[in-house]
């Protein structure tokens, strides 16, 4: 069990009363959390899903039970909870963006299939006859204009041929050619059937008629109609057919599939491959506003960095000065907005620029005589959110940089003052490139975090204002994680969970390569493995 | 605030004659400084103003209140259909429990990592580098759809449920937080545990009585952090959470501003009381969480 320590307990030794409680307590915990989370996934469709549960259940269970596997109890907590909730999401997510899973295409293609096959159309009318035993239970005689005849036991919900020569047949009556009673079940007058209509119509009786499948239906007291089966499913060609009319609809990309191209709906979610990053390349209506997103994504996160750090940076050489007063004081001052939450200051900002009634156009009115729109304009829109992201921003980074900035040996400086170098040059040829090398491993950080910063886009102008003639929800502030939001959840143009996904797993990769190469600026991963 | 910068320059004060060039220096230097701290601090000055205002608007609002009154933080406890007490106590729920569950997790495998040596172990190290290269909150979509699969079942942890939350933003910040526990454990030396292992402990007594009152500084770091991003948080909280009464303060207080109409006293009242908390922590704590900040990438 223990490699670096002779003579530690556990290979031998009894186990310790805190040692098997605190196994039994982990396992249980653990079990009871898998078993919660394994029967929600089941019975909500993602079977594959709780499947892997249930073998890293086992896994874990394991390493409970056995010495040798001693490690993986103390880790086996967080790696259930970062299977579920990081590892699975992510897969799931390259799964979603190869199918075409949205409005339209929600049902799986079982529960579709489900739904056509249930699906009748109205064929043959017949006349029905009613017979009821005395415990109210009724049996229907079935007559259609051909001659042809059947019996119905409402009881059982099923049909059959009649023979005529069935011996729970009494006596005929001559008047309609029809038994007068079946087995106990006597015939009831047409003008006593009345009271039992709502009952009897509201029963489907199901059997074969003609070969195929059938289902009679009472719709009024002279009348049955037969409903066939409209569509009849045929798993070893892969096609639905349409009983009806002999047109058989082939399963095609989510689609069933007429041989003309009409298709039928719903359609279903089916895996269609990499259909929908070809669609974000090439569909001019989506490609035309993914390519000005992904341009401003870009430029949102680099120039709220550059502008944070250019004001952060001022600020901390200001107040890197022996010689200021207070600099405590001013330090905690100036960090407040950084101390409040993301989500507080935005609202705020966005009340400050209000257009008609903010302070921010107030005093803009009053010194220069302009009142910005500043959510209805794109570029003012943009204007704003980098103003209000570097009001989030500078803070941090007056922080970092006031650390780097004391870290700097003044040794360094003196050296230079014997050159005679002026401040400036000292800051530009000194400072500022120990400062960068320093920093750039945080700079790179906000930019990956700004580069998903859907809190600001969202609260500020919920990508507003829009982008004309886009057949996707895209607006002109949208950067790529906001797009992917509205085109999974914003309304009015419908669901497209997997074109979202298929931008998420765009933001992925991007924001994957950026974080390795910090992680390659600092070292970090490779000191501490 | 271009023109206030503006403004504020034209009046500065030139130095009289020739005085040496570090008295110019400072005097720059303190007009930058009280520049920078109008930037900062005027919106917080515009919030407070607003919730000590009787207007409740933005409409002819000045900095300067002329009368004072308490009615836009009363309101926040009366309004039916903004039922603020409900949201802040969602977040406090939701961003304690998942600091609670992050800090518990990370320090057990942080254990793992730092003092036990097995087999799979730097595989494991790399397996979270790897997992931190893709944020989960990236696959909300993903996380819509599983949690939606999980609601008829157990709806504690489905759709428009706090549980759900929980456990979206702790399965996030493990990653990370193991990282920066098992670094912070591996500052302290092994003899400590090895010693109290000869001597009969187990590797929970040692992790318990040995080990653990040791990291609560780190334990501490994490622990406020997490809440602060879980409580910050807007993206899962606004895909996941669908009634009113379920919101996070986050999503609820975007309906002061946007739907209705705009009422700016009772949101500047709830957004120094939603503000006031982490404020608090910050500044009690700002030595200890920068340090735990700069963890972040600057050092290792």
């Amino acid at each position: 069990m223990t490699t670096r320590t002779q003579g530690a307990p556990g290979t031998g030794a009894p186990l310790s009363v805190s040692a098997i409680l605190f196994r039994i307590v982990g396992l249980a915990v653990i079990d009871a959390v898998a078993l919660v989370f394994g029967i929600g996934l089941w019975y909500g469709g993602l079977g594959l899903a709780a499947v892997v549960l249930a073998a890293m259940t086992v896994v874990i269970n394991v390493a409970f039970l056995s010495d040798r596997l001693m490690p993986v109890r103390w880790i086996s907590p967080g790696l259930l909870l970062l299977t579920i909730m990081v590892v699975y999401p992510l897969l799931y997510t390259v799964y979603i963006a190869l199918t075409n899973y949205g409005q339209g295409h929600i049902l799986s293609k079982d529960q579709v299939i489900a739904r056509f096959e249930d699906e009748t159309y109205s064929g043959k009318s017949y006349s029905w006859v009613a017979y009821r035993s005395d415990g109210g239970e009724f049996l229907i005689w079935l007559s259609d204009p051909e001659g042809g005849e059947f019996l119905g036991d409402v009881q059982a919900r099923t049909i059959a041929p009649v023979e005529r020569a069935d011996p729970r047949f009494g006596a005929i009556d001559p008047a309609d050619n029809l038994p007068v009673a079946i087995d106990g079940f006597q015939k009831v007058p047409r003008l006593q059937t009345f009271q039992y209509l709502t009952r009897l119509a509201a029963e489907r009786l199901q059997g074969e008629i003609d070969g195929a499948p059938a289902e009679i239906r009472i719709e009024n007291l002279n009348t049955a109609s037969l409903g066939q089966q409209k569509y009849t499913y045929d798993p070893a060609r892969d096609v639905l057919v349409d009983n009806e009319t002999g047109t058989e609809y082939v399963s095609r990309e989510g689609f069933f599939t007429a041989p003309d191209g009409r298709t039928l709906t719903p359609g279903f979610a089916a895996f269609i491959g990499p259909a929908n990053f070809v669609r974000v390349l090439t569909d001019p209506g989506i490609q035309g506003p993914f390519v000005g997103v992904f341009i401003w994504t870009f430029s949102f996160a680099a120039l709220t960095v550059l502008l944070a750090f250019a004001v952060g940076l001022g600020l901390a050489l200001v107040l890197n000065d022996k010689q200021l007063p207070a600099k405590g004081l001013f330090r905690t001052l100036m960090i407040v907005p950084y101390t409040i939450p993301g989500f507080i200051g935005i609202l705020t900002w966005v009340g400050l620029l209000n257009p008609l009634y903010g302070p921010v156009n107030g005093i803009l009115e009053s010194a220069l005589g302009i009142e910005p729109r500043w959510f209805q304009d794109g570029t003012l829109a943009k204007v704003a959110l980098l103003l209000i992201n570097t009001w989030l921003g500078f803070p941090y980074m007056l922080l970092v940089s006031l650390g780097a900035l004391q870290s700097i040996p003044s040794e360094i400086y003196e050296a230079a003052n014997i050159d005679g170098a002026s401040p400036f040059q000292r800051f530009r040829t000194i400072t500022f490139p120990l400062l960068l090398v320093a920093l750039a491993p945080l700079l790179i950080g906000a930019f990956a975090f700004n580069f998903n910063n859907f809190t600001v886009i969202d609260l500020a102008t919920e990508g507003g204002p829009p982008v004309p003639g886009s057949q996707t929800p895209a607006g002109q502030t949208d950067i790529l994680i906001s797009y992917a939001y509205r085109l999974a959840f914003a309304g009015g143009r419908g669901q497209d969970y997997a074109l979202a996904a298929a931008i998420s797993i765009v933001i992925f990769l991007i924001v994957a390569a950026i974080t390795l190469v910090n992680f390659r600026l600092s070292r970090r991963v490779e000191q501490m493995v | 605030m271009v023109q206030l910068t503006r403004s504020l320059t034209g009046t500065r004060r030139r130095p009289m004659g020739m005085r040496n060039q570090r008295r110019i220096g400072l005097a720059v230097k303190l007009v930058v400084m009280f520049l920078g701290l109008i930037f900062a601090l005027l919106p917080v000055a515009y919030v407070i103003s607003a919730s000590l205002n009787p207007a409740n608007t933005l409409v002819g609002l000045g900095l300067i209140p002329r009368d004072i009154t308490f009615d836009n933080f009363a309101r926040l406890f009366t309004s039916p259909l903004q039922p603020w007490p409900r949201w802040i106590l969602n977040s406090f729920i939701v961003a304690g429990t998942t600091a609670i569950i992050v800090t518990s997790l990370t320090a057990l495998a942080a254990y793992a990592f730092s003092r036990l040596r097995f087999r799979f172990r730097r595989l494991g190290m790399i397996a979270l580098v790897i997992v931190q290269l893709f944020p989960n909150m990236l696959a909300f979509v993903a996380l819509f759809l599983l949690l939606d699969a999980l609601k008829d079942v157990v709806p504690a942890i489905g759709l428009n449920s706090l549980g759900g939350l929980i456990l979206i933003y702790s399965g996030g910040a493990l990653g990370f937080n193991t990282w920066l526990m098992k670094g912070y454990f591996d500052t302290l030396p092994v003899d400590l545990d090895e010693s109290a292992m000869v001597d009969g402990a187990t590797h929970v007594q040692a992790f318990w009585y040995i080990i653990l009152p040791l990291v609560r500084p780190i334990l501490a770091v994490i622990g406020i952090l997490t809440f602060i991003s879980a409580y910050a948080d807007f993206l899962i909280a606004r895909v996941m959470l669908s009634s009113t009464e379920n919101y996070t303060l986050a999503v609820g207080m975007t309906l002061f501003v946007r739907e209705y109409q705009l009422e700016w006293g009772t949101f500047a009242a709830a957004a120094l009381v939603g503000a006031a908390p982490v404020l608090l922590v910050f500044l009690i704590f700002q030595r200890q969480l920068v340090g735990g900040l700069a963890q972040g990438g600057v050092k290792g």
